[in-house]
């Protein structure tokens, strides 16, 4: 596609407002992922964090505010109508990583990652299956294509989720919280499969609680509070050298 | 007392049992195509995010589950054809009933199965960019079957067994069959016994079956 090619960022958030009800949760959020970038969101939790992230792929519908991949504004559920794109589209170029996995429990881990591209993409099935093989392999669980999920660690479920993911060869990747329903023993083997991701170029926008990760992957991080990203900035800007009181506060309780 | 049992009389309508038997395994399997389709056409209308559709549905549910079956095959044949202005055949009401019986309860088997399933795994479909019904038919639905199926093979032998009821609107089903036996040979002792066994060797290979299924599911979460 031609404007796959343009300049500019390749997600942007304009405006973003999401209210529940009478709670406004999302009180006009702006973001632009340029291709490669890797975005860190963090702040505290009920600071809109996800319903942000969720927003990006449309799980959630904004109240008010536009959404932009590839520079065109996405637009009623799952058709491209003239200028914009649609749900599907969308979802089929961004893909997701949840926290609590959710893998498909019907379904190895093998079928988990070709499901996308076979039901979604039409991808025949041999050329999907030796695709799903090798991204199982670079997530290390070559031994484990034939297994259910339920037969899976935490961090091995979530690795999977990542090939899921991977499968689409998605141009960003969203990613909540990946790492918080793990044993603490596990969080390393799938950072350090998102690291890698990050090193070979791909643009991610990641909620995470994870401060020393968040230094290391991302190139720049914002800092949420009560609806509204309250500071922004270079990755080395907001976690090692934090002006406001609140961002302070808010760090000071991942050192002790 | 001893009472001379004589099964005799009764073994000479044998085919009249046995055209029961054909009736009622009929019935059955009709209502339970048709109830199947009702109930999935209900269902979707109650998951539907149109409310008059919604409320329509659990109407029409409510208004099934809600009364006697026996009651309502009266009211169908007897009452409803007054409102029509017309006369209804006692088999065509008898299998409507059933159908919108058992339909009304499959659709909330089916519904309570597919609520469910974890929002996250249709989250997780429409992520990878599959629209409503993919994400149904390859997601949500499997995972929602095998927790319906258990629910849906007993209401499924209720319901075989509820098709008894349409004797009372002359339906020749083998209760019928075994009150015109009784009334030709003056042996209700027999003739009743000989229903009765009929109904067990249809129903208990099919309680076995469910019971083995629900075990092998149990087994297989
Ligand atoms: N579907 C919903 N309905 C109603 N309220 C919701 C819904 N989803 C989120 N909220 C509310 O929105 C607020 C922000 O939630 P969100 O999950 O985005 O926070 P978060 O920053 O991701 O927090 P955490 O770090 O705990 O994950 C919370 O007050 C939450 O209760
Ligand atoms: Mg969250």
């Amino acid at each position: 596609m031609n404007d796959a090619t343009r300049e500019g960022p390749i997600l942007e958030a304009i405006g973003i407002r999401k209210s529940f009800g009478p709670l406004e949760v999302l009180k006009g959020i702006d973001l632009e992922l340029a291709r490669g970038e890797v975005v860190a969101l963090i702040g505290p939790s009920g600071s809109g964090k996800s319903t942000f992230i969720r927003c990006l792929n449309m799980l959630e519908t904004p109240t008010d505010g536009v959404v932009r991949f590839r520079g065109r504004a996405i637009g009623d559920e799952f058709k491209d109508r003239g200028e914009s794109y649609g749900f599907g589209t969308l979802r089929r170029h961004v893909g997701m990583v949840f926290q609590h996995f959710n893998l498909f429990p019907h379904m190895t881990a093998l079928e988990n990652v070709i499901e996308g591209p076979i039901t979604v993409l039409k991808t025949p099935k041999a050329e999907a299956e030796a695709k799903g093989r090798e991204l199982l392999a670079q997530v290390g669980l070559s031994q484990k294509c034939d297994a259910y999920p339920a037969h899976l660690s935490g961090g091995q479920k979530q690795r999977v989720a990542i090939a899921r993911a991977l499968a689409m060869e998605p141009e960003v990747l969203l990613l909540d919280e990946v790492t918080s329903a793990l044993d603490p023993e596990l969080v390393g083997e799938v950072l350090s499969v998102i690291r890698r991701l990050g090193e070979a170029g791909m643009t991610m926008a990641i909620v995470t609680h994870e401060m020393a990760f968040a230094a290391d992957v991302a190139h720049r991080v914002l800092f949420f509070d009560q609806g509204v990203v309250a500071e922004h900035g270079t990755a080395d800007d907001i976690l090692a050298h934090p002006t406001s009181e609140r961002l302070r506060g808010f760090l000071a309780r991942f050192h002790q | 007392m001893t009472y001379h049992w004589d099964f005799h009389v009764v073994a000479q309508y044998l085919d009249l049992f046995l055209w029961g038997v054909v009736y009622t395994v009929l019935y059955t399997v009709g209502s339970i195509v048709i109830g199947v389709l009702m109930g999935a056409l209900l269902c979707g209308a109650r998951l539907s995010s149109w409310a008059v559709l919604r409320g329509g549905a659990r109407v029409f549910q409510e208004l099934f589950r809600c009364t006697p079956l026996l009651v309502q095959l009266l009211w169908v044949y007897y009452a409803l054809p007054l409102l029509l202005g017309t006369t209804i055949d006692n088999r065509a009401a008898a299998l409507l009933t059933l159908s919108c019986y058992v339909g009304a309860f499959y659709a909330e088997i089916f519904r309570a199965g597919i609520v469910s399933i974890d929002k996250g795994q249709r989250e997780a479909a429409l992520a990878l960019g599959m629209n409503r019904s993919q994400s149904m038919r390859r997601i949500v639905l499997p995972q929602a079957v095998k927790r319906m199926l258990p629910s849906f093979i007993n209401q499924s032998v209720i319901q075989f067994k509820n098709t008894s009821l349409v004797s009372v609107i002359s339906v020749a089903d083998l209760a019928y069959m075994a009150s015109v036996v009784n009334g030709q040979t003056y042996r209700p002792l027999e003739s009743y016994t000989v229903m009765a066994l009929f109904y067990i060797a249809m129903l208990l290979p099919l309680t076995q079956a469910a019971d083995y299924i629900e075990k092998r599911l149990a087994a297989s979460d």
